[in-house]
């Protein structure tokens, strides 16, 4: 099958890959670039473990194709951290408040919550379980991502992080 | 995901096009949010796609005292939700677009994407209906405007044409004293289907009710009016006596099935208690 060359701006660097028109976002990422840490859990829009960043706003890579992201600014959660040893201060908190444990959903989480914070640093518990509405995880029972996200928050409102 | 072959279409004339040469393999493609998830689900055979993204003139939001709300087949549901002003003139259709499935989701999936899958249980039909709402289509020779009530057919069914494009939605103005709510019942807050849905639009005059439309989703084949009961709040003082005189006449007039989700006398139950709960919200959030 016929396939097109996608160039976009993955995490701040200019990349190409060739797909076919069927292809998703979330395997074009993952296996034409090579960025594995966004996950595929449902594939079906459920469950969030593939959310990425694109043109600034939050979706499912599941529910888009690969081809509809031509020229488009996509963050995935390897792009969260600002160099190989500075972590984001939600990456931070959540190994600090172990809010994760087999991992699955974080990446997913970690994109949403950076998200929902870059809008709202001090959210109300309400607000969060209101941003991670679309993220599932089977796992933790979320308190402890709540405390972590809470404090990631207060972290960012005091440095003023633009993250 | 199953092969299919990508097209991008450049205007609304290659689009309806595409549709009819291609035949009853192709689909538009807007969000996807939808139609991606039955490709992959062997729920849908389709052979092409036709993304409608590049076609200029579909993305706007407008709103106008005198012609009301008006937005385009690319609008998605997290745009519209952050529409300025929605919320207060549409708080209906606003509160149904925030439970729609995730942020995630919202960002992507188009409000009439919800509305051309025609599901009995979309969240977005409802208030739509109960606010008087038309759809603009597009075809060869010249559009239509139809009122969005006589849209469905059935499940899954519109009176679309082969070709025939739907291009934005219409919703009158508010009038002054519209008092309006939209109920959502699931088994969970988020990421649910609804079990029963019940959309309210009310005009009132010094307290008296002047006009009552009320829309049932998920209690038939197609979102439903309840006209009876409407009729008995028109010209109430909308009164608890009134009010649940509807909601009984409501339960008559859903034809609701039973399926996963529900069985058929839970929803005609709750149809009852969502329309009382949906007027009493109407009347407290001021339009
Ligand atoms: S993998 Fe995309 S939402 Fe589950
Ligand atoms: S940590 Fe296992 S799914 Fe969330």
């Amino acid at each position: 099958m016929k396939k097109t060359l996608l160039d976009l701006t993955v995490n701040g660097e200019s990349r190409s890959f060739a797909v076919e028109g069927h292809r998703s976002l979330l395997d074009a990422l993952r296996e034409e670039g090579g960025l594995t840490g966004t996950k595929k859990g449902c594939d079906v829009g459920d469950c969030g473990a593939c959310t990425v960043i694109v043109n600034g706003q939050p979706v499912n890579a599941c529910l888009m194709l690969a081809i509809e992201a031509q020229g488009a600014e996509i963050t995935t959660v390897e792009g969260l951290q600002a160099s190989p040893d500075e972590l984001h201060p939600l990456q931070e908190a959540f190994m600090e408040h172990g809010a994760s444990q087999c991992g699955f959903c974080t990446p997913g989480i970690l994109i949403m919550a950076k998200c929902l914070l870059d809008e709202n640093p001090l959210p109300t518990d309400e607000e969060i379980r209101f941003g991670l509405s679309g993220n599932i995880c089977r796992c933790t029972g979320y308190t402890k991502i709540f405390d972590a996200i809470r404090s990631a928050g207060k972290r960012m409102a005091q440095q003023g992080v633009e993250a | 995901m199953r092969r299919f072959e990508y097209h991008e279409p450049r205007n609304l004339e290659e689009v309806s096009d595409l549709l009819t040469t291609l035949g009853n393999g192709a689909f538009i493609l807007a969000g996807g949010t939808d139609l991606l998830v039955e490709i992959r689900e062997r729920l849908r055979d389709v052979k092409h796609l036709v993304d409608i993204k590049r076609v200029p003139g579909l993305s706007g939001v407008d709103y106008a005292d005198e012609t009301g709300l008006r937005f385009g087949a690319m609008v998605t549901a997290g745009q519209l939700e952050a529409a300025p002003g929605l919320a207060a003139r549409y708080p209906n259709l606003h509160g149904a677009l925030k439970v729609l499935a995730s942020i995630q989701v919202r960002n992507r999936a188009t409000v009439i994407g919800n509305i051309c899958r025609a599901s009995p249980s979309a969240d977005t039909i409802p208030p739509l209906i109960a606010d008087g709402a038309a759809i603009e289509t597009w075809r060869p020779g010249g559009g239509r405007v139809i009122p969005l009530a006589d849209f469905f057919t059935g499940p899954g069914r519109s009176v679309l044409t082969p070709g025939e494009i739907a291009t934005a939605i219409t919703v009158p103005p508010p009038a002054p004293g519209s008092r309006r709510a939209y109920i959502k019942h699931g088994r969970r807050k988020a990421m649910e289907l609804a079990t029963v849905g019940v959309a309210v639009s009310l005009d009132t005059e010094g307290g008296t009710c002047t006009g009552a439309r009320i829309a049932l989703g998920a209690v038939g084949p197609v979102v439903l009016r309840a006209p009876r009961a409407e009729a008995i709040l028109v010209g109430s003082r909308l009164d608890a006596a009134a009010v649940s005189a509807a909601a009984e006449q409501a339960m008559q007039e859903c034809t609701p099935i039973s399926n996963v989700r529900s069985s058929a006398e839970y929803r005609r139950e709750m149809v009852g208690v969502l329309t009382r709960r949906a007027v009493s919200q109407a009347m407290e959030v001021a339009a």
